[in-house]
């Protein structure tokens, strides 16, 4: 039985990386008891497959992986039995039945959204989540002057002209050239939410873009020089087309047990 | 949440973060208004290699169980971090509390080899601590060492307010109750120190004075004042079976070097190969009851969800139960796809048999140590490893499938000469020529390979050879050119494959291994000429040792090639391990002999570690 399991990234954890999550997930299993399919021979391991890597630093609240299970209890108690015997900071919340022929998750992703929050500017909001609360406290000796809440304020600004361009064009760095491109077709939607900016983008095989170059190229559009560190990125969640090439969360396509 | 002592931008500007994130599964989360002691234990490398050492996992369970006292690690800054905390004066801190270590109670580091001691200086100096323990006051946490170089700690005792001589599982409750009384009270630093001392077993080394002769050699040790002891006697759990074991193991999210659970099975060896400073230090050998290491297996899989299990001792092979313990885990193996690794093995059937049901022979090599080329030389270290027990050891297993065997040899072992080393050659050659003869062409799948690595020997005290001089390095490398010119004129070389060892490295392992206190000025400096991470050869400078060593007007040479005379007094003479300076004595006579002594079951030798009370002295009187 295939199954798809949706999880947070959160807080210090965020410094882990993609291979340590699926190990933690591999061993969490193990710990809880859950009866996960393995492949035979000599060094079997368990089928789990993971979606769309999330880069380090950014947290998240729409992580999925999928696995092949011999035997399966229900939804709440799989859920239950993770978080139980895992970490606070990966936490489980959805866990549903696949149909037989469903794809696995890595290939059908399609939209990933976000919220990005500015450092500056949470540590005055009471709304802001503890997450940027601690970061802020956390590096201390940022500029606590008014110049980067008035940046993030103006950028905040610049976001419907931003998107109303007709091109985005950015220069992409690879290893062997640079070259331009339009990212505009990847910014499925991009708007101010309070005081930061929510985003949906592209993800996965088909056109793959990063939250961190759109701000790169929003910065520059505002004239105001870009540092990862200014801000943190929150991934919302993963999405899939449905039959009729709306986008749904990756763990509607299956149903809870 | 927990705040992390460094910010987003050094986390992602450094390799690796998550190895000083902390939050690992398992690990132990306190109420810090609530904990009496804070202490921090200390495996001065990097996180990869720390988190793989069973004995801070056995003492960090320990100390956490009791209620006043919170135990929390922390490991080497990898260079990359170690400049950014020097550069913003970042002090270090624990992986658990993120707090500083220089408010701790208690650093607690961990000695498992000598080219580690410049990291130790390291961790001190980050963790803004004085480096030496006589620039310590009361409110500076206590730096106490502990770990099979603590046996002999003279090169490093000017940075250590207390050593642990033996096995940490016995008198730490009575050193943490001590030093609560000491914190609460105006009691003074020295008066602690003082106090500590006569806990049987911790020597702590700036209660003692050395005199030198004036060849260089000690001319007198001893206690300063009357009411230290003059002998510190080495700790030993009695009772292996009912001895602390952390059942609920720390899990790191990063790929660590020993990426498994680890079971203690024994804690000792029979074999008394010269050479081997643990076969002397851990003696009596004592092994656990089968049924508690069932019972741990079980837990331990259990709580930390790892899929592979490995069995630590000397000689597994030793173990009496072997079979019945690893029966029970292939089963467990077979339902719940638990890998097992067996180190140290004999090869026989018996573990030939048990290999083949666990491993796939075609990916997998078989290892073994003969340590020695020729019969002779092993009979000089006592070996008990006979040319004929690794012939058919090996013929066994190119006819159960394998095809590639490793052989494990030192060089320069007392008595050695180019004969010897030339039986690395033949005996590696006679291996492949088995292979050849007995497995018919069809049957052949892929090239066998014998692989011969050398390292070079190195004296360590508390061994029959602590009296032994080493080769100098142009003597190693001469003798490795000649053995690697052997192979290269084999017959079959191309099946042959022979790797060796720096030899600069080994040297200076040599001279920390024997050294006396001279040695803690050389060590400083080396630190603060910018050397860490010895043990790691692309950040090993044999410059930086050789400036120091010259400034100091020391002598290499004196602490290695020199043969010493039994009549010497030694820098670890004061320790007393159990096994008796006569013991050593009679053993250094019988190698020069080439004499083999029995091991502990075959019959007693008098070692002296029967005054411990337990373990195989005892096992045939039961």
């Amino acid at each position: 039985m295939k199954l798809r399991i949706k999880y947070s990234k959160l807080g210090n954890l965020r410094f882990i990386g993609h291979l340590d999550v699926m190990r933690y997930f591999q061993k969490t299993i193990r710990r809880a008891g859950l009866h996960v399919s393995y492949s035979k021979g000599y060094s079997p391991h368990q089928i789990i497959s993971f979606a769309a890597p999330l880069a380090m630093c950014i947290t998240s609240d729409g992580e999925y992986f999928d696995g092949e299970f011999e035997e399966i209890s229900t939804s709440g108690e799989m859920i239950d039995a993770l978080n139980q015997y895992g970490v606070e900071e990966l936490k489980v919340s959805e866990c549903v039945l696949l149909p037989d022929e469903a794809k696995n998750s890595m290939s059908v992703v399609a939209a990933s959204d976000y919220m990005i929050t500015f450092k500056a500017l949470t540590e005055e909001e009471s709304s802001g989540r503890m997450l940027e609360k601690e970061n802020v406290t956390n590096i201390g000796n940022i500029e606590t002057d008014d110049t980067a809440s008035e940046n993030a304020k103006h950028i905040l600004e610049c976001v419907a002209d931003f998107h109303s361009q007709s091109e985005i064009v950015i220069l992409k760095k690879t290893k062997k050239s640079e070259k331009e491109e339009n990212i505009k077709p990847g910014i499925l939607k991009i708007a101010v939410k309070d005081n930061g900016i929510y985003m949906l983008l592209s993800t996965g095989s088909t056109y793959n873009l990063k939250p961190e170059l759109v701000m790169e190229a929003l910065c520059q559009y505002a004239g105001i020089s870009y540092n990862f560190f200014d801000f943190h990125i929150h991934r919302i969640e993963t999405y899939m087309e449905d039959e009729n090439g709306d986008l749904m969360p990756l763990y509607k396509a299956g149903r809870n047990f | 949440m927990r705040k992390l002592a460094l910010s987003d931008e050094i986390l992602m500007s450094i390799e690796k973060p998550a190895r000083y994130i902390g939050g690992e599964y398992n690990s132990v989360m306190k109420d810090k208004e609530k904990i009496d002691i804070r202490f921090c234990m200390c495996f001065p490398d990097v996180y990869e290699i720390g988190m793989s050492h069973l004995g801070i996992q056995i003492l960090y369970d320990m100390f956490n169980r009791r209620e006043d006292t919170w135990c929390e690690r922390v490991y080497s800054p990898w260079p990359d971090l170690d400049a950014v905390m020097r550069e913003k004066n970042i002090p270090l801190f624990a992986m658990e509390s993120q707090d500083n270590i220089k408010d701790f109670d208690f650093l607690g580091i961990t000695l498992q080899y000598e080219m580690c001691y410049t990291n130790i200086l390291q961790v001190l100096d980050l963790s803004q601590i004085p480096m030496k323990s006589e620039n310590r006051k009361k409110g500076d946490p206590v730096v106490i060492g502990g770990g099979p170089c603590a046996y002999n700690p003279e090169p490093i005792a000017d940075f250590f307010d207390i050593f642990y001589i033996g096995e940490g599982e016995t008198v730490y409750d009575i050193l943490l109750d001590l030093y609560k009384e000491y914190k609460h009270s105006d009691m003074s630093r020295r008066e602690f120190l003082i106090k500590a001392s006569n806990i049987p077993g911790l020597y702590v080394p700036c209660l003692y004075d050395v005199c030198y002769n004036e060849d260089g050699t000690i001319a007198d040790f001893g206690p300063k004042y009357g009411n230290v002891p003059e002998k510190i006697v080495k700790q030993v759990v009695n009772d292996m079976s009912s001895a602390v074991y952390p059942e609920n193991p720390i899990v790191p999210f990063m790929k660590v070097t020993q990426d498994r659970i680890v079971l203690e099975i024994m804690r000792g060896c029979i074999r008394g190969c010269r050479f081997c400073q643990a076969g002397m230090i851990y003696r009596p050998t004592r092994p656990k009851k089968v049924e508690v290491l069932k019972h741990y297996a079980e837990k331990m899989l259990a709580s930390s969800g790892q899929e592979e299990i490995s069995f630590s001792s000397l000689s597994s092979s030793d173990y009496e139960s072997l079979y019945e313990l690893t029966d029970c885990l292939i089963e467990k193996m077979n339902h719940e796809h638990v890998n097992i690794s067996l180190p140290s093995l004999r090869i026989d059937a018996f573990s030939l048999d048990v290999m083949s049901k666990i491993q796939d022979v075609k990916k997998n090599s078989l290892t073994f140590a003969p340590e020695a080329g020729t019969q002779r030389l092993r009979n000089v270290i006592n070996k008990g490893l006979t040319k004929e027990d690794i012939l058919n050891g090996s013929l066994q297993a190119f006819l159960g499938g394998w095809n590639k065997v490793k052989l494990y040899f030192m060089m320069g072992l007392p008595t050695e000469t180019y004969e010897d080393i030339e039986g690395i050659a033949e005996l590696s050659e006679e291996i492949t020529e088995l292979y050849f003869a007995n497995i018919p062409k069809e049957k052949r799948d892929g090239r066998v390979m014998v692989t011969a690595s050398a390292s070079y020997f190195v004296p360590k005290p508390f061994t029959p050879f602590q009296w032994a001089s080493m080769l100098e390095p142009e003597e190693f490398v001469k003798r490795a050119y000649h053995v690697k010119d052997r192979f290269r004129a084999a017959k079959n070389h191309k099946s042959l494959k022979f790797q060796y060892h720096e030899a600069d490295i080994t040297i200076l392992e040599g001279l920390l291994a024997r050294g006396d206190r001279k040695l803690c000025d050389v060590i400083y400096d080396v630190y603060m000429s910018g050397q860490i991470f010895d043990a790691w050869t692309e950040y090993f400078h044999k410059e930086n040792w050789e400036n120091a060593l010259s400034k100091h007007g020391i002598d290499i040479g004196f602490y290695t090639y020199r043969e010493r005379s039994t009549d010497e007094i030694l820098p670890w003479d004061f320790i007393d391990i159990g096994v008796t300076k006569e013991f050593m004595k009679r053993e250094w006579e019988r190698a020069k002999a080439e004499q083999v002594t029995p091991n502990c079951r075959q019959k007693c030798s008098g070692c002296g570690a029967a005054k411990f009370g337990g373990g195989v002295c005892f096992e045939a009187k039961n």
